[in-house]
């Protein structure tokens, strides 16, 4: 935890590995930044995510949770993304539901050559979630250490 | 539990720069599992795997964990040296604190608290992780070469030099591409034809080499190695076993109306016909729109004169399938559409062309038979207009961001070649930038101004009008001289941006190879996998990729050769270890997973199942790991939670979710 009283999200990204985490890598070898609060987590498609990754890592006190995939039939195995479309649309509804805000789980299509799409992603992301603030509504405090 | 060795490389100052390594290695050592920490300058050297490989040997460990630059660099190196110390090559996670993580921030301590918390994620996983056994897939000895321009012809000639067999699959009735349709070349002004037409005529004759041509690919399956294809060859109507390739038909159909699409439209073919005298194969193909037996029913001309009995009204579309060990995507380009420029006035003037257009007028097989002149009224211009960047280096949307790169050397050459021909005519060419950099470019450009009195003005075109007289008043800026420019002109030529072939983008779907925001096809890596795709197997060449000339075109399409033939030399590959694979005790039989997968890897089976105590016949799901590609539809679609995915499972994901929350 850093000390001064800025908030720091924590944020995950799961990345597929033929696309979305090419992209990211773009970016980091094109120096374009984004803030530290984004951790990848490579998958070797989007379909890998199952919508409980991303409850377990809000119960664990995540503030933002974003999936990048290919572009919609570009994946690397042709259907991949269909599938984690309409899984995350579901998982969206859901936490509709539960009340949690729409903004603090995002899906986007980033491709191997968009690196600047990336960073931007990210930019525009980290922002909307420190206009969010914490996520209190999901965090189990038993996850807490 | 494992013991796990971390490694974290400094790689230069370029992780160090901004990442404190010292104190990640301080930061992990107490993570669960780890018991040997250090960092390196470059863990990537021989030094580095070398410290690797005693660290394993001294500590035992099972398995390794290097922070540094991203897994699609280096991920096969460690695992290598992992293998070759005694450790399963899978025992290994790569922590991306180079392009995720010191690369992209600035301040220390951001870099080091992020570095840490992606070697914890890498610990965490590690931790979860068991060994795994690639295994084996057969390679046929057969390439796919799609798109029969340059490129295309050039890999295939190269590829079955090395002995293997080789399909080009041409959509159009000829191979040779836009090069045929091409007057002189620069740097030099050799004629294409004479150069492109001994090549056709080699890979048409080699004995490796089948070309299917008026064919399209129409599916995809399989992977590196072992692709399936399924060829569409469309209806020619025309036996190409019986055809001898005189020439009567097409002299005799008396629908002539059709524009040639070989000459850009400049001029009109018959409905049964050859692209153009040196057509590779020398066998015409009948155009049913434009035909008058399939419009009417009536007439059946070409069929009644071929002497060889070769038309063939009732012949049909063919599927043929094919496997294939590699493909080379060849697909190439065409110029962009002009309606978003209309001030240039092309749609309104017939003396307004593209570039493209003006090798036809130029050909001494085109629409004009070589003579330069006019479309309008067939006079001699006198005053030529030449401009740049059409829809290239655009940054309003309306064209393409890229620059398209063969048009500052076409253009100088299209200048010379009307300069030396019509020493009479005026030539002005405006440019933002000429641009030319390759061996003998600057020099051949130099040439066009010092020698051939070619008016370079450096400035944009803003207006082009034609006028009541027939002429075209051109207005313009000079930017060096800062002023106005008005002229009148005979011709405007325009220098349009190219694009890769619209159809490649359906090629891309089928081959899951991916493409930029433009459609050029991705190569795996900018710099140093510059004609392999991300696609295992799949391989570019030409201006598919990006725009080229011939000379580049040629060099990549050997290079995407020689890729391809290394593949074909393999007698075995190896496979992908990270496939799904069903908890037996957990399934039951539900057929959910089937129905996602992709590449139908998964089937059921009925079998004898020791459930705590309770024996039993069950229907389960059996994963073919052959086919399993591990994408992970299946896990996340199994509603039991039985499917999981090996090196990427449940627990490892949330391990790493876990350990960056945390
Ligand atoms: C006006 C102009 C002048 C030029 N002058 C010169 C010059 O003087 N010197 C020079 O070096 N370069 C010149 N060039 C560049 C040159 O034309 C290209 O470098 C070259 O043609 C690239 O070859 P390619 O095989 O990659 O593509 P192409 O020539 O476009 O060939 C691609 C082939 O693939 C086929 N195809 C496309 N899609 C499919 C599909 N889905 N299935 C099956 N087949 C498909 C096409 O029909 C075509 O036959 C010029 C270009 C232009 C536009
Ligand atoms: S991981 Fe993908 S390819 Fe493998 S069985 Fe599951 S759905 Fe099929
Ligand atoms: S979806 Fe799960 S439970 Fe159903 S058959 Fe497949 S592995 Fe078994
Ligand atoms: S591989 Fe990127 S979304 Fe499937």
């Amino acid at each position: 935890m850093s000390l001064n009283n800025e908030f720091k999200p924590k944020i995950v990204a799961f990345c597929c590995n033929w696309c979305s985490y090419a992209g990211a890598d773009l970016a980091g070898s094109s120096r374009l930044a984004y803030p530290a609060d984004v951790k990848i987590i490579r998958v070797p498609c989007s379909c890998r995510v199952n919508p409980m990754f991303i409850l377990r890592a809000f119960e664990k006190g995540a503030d933002g949770v974003i999936m990048c995939g290919c572009h919609p039939g570009d994946c690397h195995y042709s259907t991949g993304n269909y599938y984690a479309r309409r899984r995350m649309t579901l998982l969206f509804s859901m936490l509709d539901y539960l009340g949690i805000e729409r903004a603090r789980t995002r899906v986007e299509w980033v491709s191997a050559a968009e690196g600047v799409k990336f960073s931007q992603t990210m930019n525009e992301f980290v922002e909307d979630i420190r206009k969010l603030g914490k996520n209190v509504r999901l965090e189990d405090l038993r996850c807490r250490n | 539990m494992q013991r796990i060795g971390v490694f974290v490389c400094h790689c230069g100052s370029n992780i160090a720069g901004t990442v404190d390594v010292k104190r990640v290695v301080e930061a992990i050592r107490t993570e669960p599992g780890v018991i040997h920490a250090e960092d390196y300058p470059y863990m990537c050297s021989e030094a580095g795997q070398q410290l690797i490989a005693k660290a394993i040997e001294e500590h035992k460990l099972t398995g390794i964990v290097v922070c540094s630059c991203s897994p699609r660099m280096h991920e096969a190196t460690f695992r290598k040296a992992a293998a070759n110390a005694g450790i399963n090559s899978f025992m290994v996670e790569i922590a991306n604190i180079r392009e995720h993580c010191s690369w992209i921030h600035k301040d220390v301590e951001e870099g080091t608290e992020k570095a840490v918390i992606l070697a914890r994620a890498a610990i965490a996983k590690l931790n979860l992780d068991t060994p795994l056994q690639p295994g084996e897939s057969r390679v046929v000895k057969r390439a796919l070469v799609i798109g029969g321009g340059i490129a295309g012809i050039q890999s295939a000639l190269d590829i079955a030099d090395a002995g293997y067999e080789v399909d080009i699959v041409e959509k159009t009735p000829s191979i040779g591409g836009r090069m045929s349709q091409l007057d002189k070349t620069f740097p030099t002004l050799d004629c294409s034809a004479c150069i492109l037409t001994p090549k056709m005529v080699e890979a048409a004759a080699h004995e490796k080499i089948n070309i299917y041509t008026y064919s399209e690919v129409e599916k995809v399956s399989g992977f590196v190695g072992d692709f399936k294809v399924d060829i569409r060859k469309k209806a020619r109507y025309v036996d190409s076993t019986k055809c001898t390739g005189c020439g009567l038909c097409q002299e005799k159909c008396p629908s002539k109306k059709a524009p040639s699409e070989f000459n850009r439209g400049l001029n009109t073919r018959s409905a049964i016909y050859t692209p153009f005298a040196q057509a590779i194969p020398n066998v015409p193909v009948i155009d049913t729109e434009n035909c008058l037996k399939f419009k009417t029913g009536k007439c059946g001309i070409c069929q009644k004169i071929c002497a060889a009995g070769a038309v063939d009204y009732e012949q049909q579309d063919e599927i043929i399938t094919r496997e294939y060990g590699a493909i080379v995507v060849a697909t190439g380009f065409d110029t962009i559409k002009l309606d978003k420029y209309d001030e240039y006035a092309y749609s309104q003037s017939k003396d307004v062309v593209t570039s493209l257009e003006l090798e036809r007028i130029m050909n001494a097989a085109g629409p004009t038979k070589g003579h330069l002149e006019r479309l309008s009224d067939g006079k001699a211009p006198k005053n030529i207009v030449f401009i740049q960047c059409v829809g290239s280096r655009c940054s309003d949307g309306r064209g393409k961001s890229y620059c398209s790169k063969i048009c500052c050397m076409y253009t100088a050459k299209h200048a010379m070649l009307i300069r030396d021909k019509y020493p009479d005519t005026n030539v002005t060419v405006f440019y933002i930038d000429v641009r030319t950099p390759g061996k003998n470019f600057d020099e051949f450009y130099r040439r066009a101004v010092e020698d051939y009195h070619v008016n370079y003005v450096k400035g944009q075109v803003g207006k082009v009008m034609p006028q009541p007289d027939g002429s075209l008043l051109v207005q313009g800026v000079d930017l060096i001289d800062n002023k106005q420019i008005k002229m009148n002109a005979d011709m405007v030529v325009l220098a349009t941006a190219i694009e890769p072939d619209p159809s490649v983008r359906n090629i891309a779907t089928m081959l899951t190879a991916s493409i930029d925001t433009n459609n050029f096809l991705t190569e795996s890596h900018a710099k140093l996998r510059p004609v392999e795709s991300p696609t295992a197997g799949v391989f570019l060449s030409g201006v598919c990729q990006g725009p080229k000339d011939i000379p580049e075109t040629v060099a990549q399409a050997g290079a995407a050769a020689v890729k391809a033939i290394g593949l074909l030399a393999k007698d075995k590959l190896t496979t992908n270890p990270c496939t799904a694979q069903a908890d037996i005790l957990l399934c039951n039989g539900c057929s959910t997973c089937a129905n996602v997968c992709p590449y139908g890897a998964i089937s059921y089976e009925n079998i004898q199942i020791n459930d705590h105590g309770i024996r039993e016949e069950r229907r389960v799901a059996v994963v073919n790991n052959a086919l399993c590609q591990g994408c992970g539809a299946c896990t996340v679609a199994c509603p039991s939670g039985a499917m999981d995915l090996q090196g990427f499972s449940n627990r490892q994901i949330l391990a790493e979710v876990d350990a960056i929350c945390r």
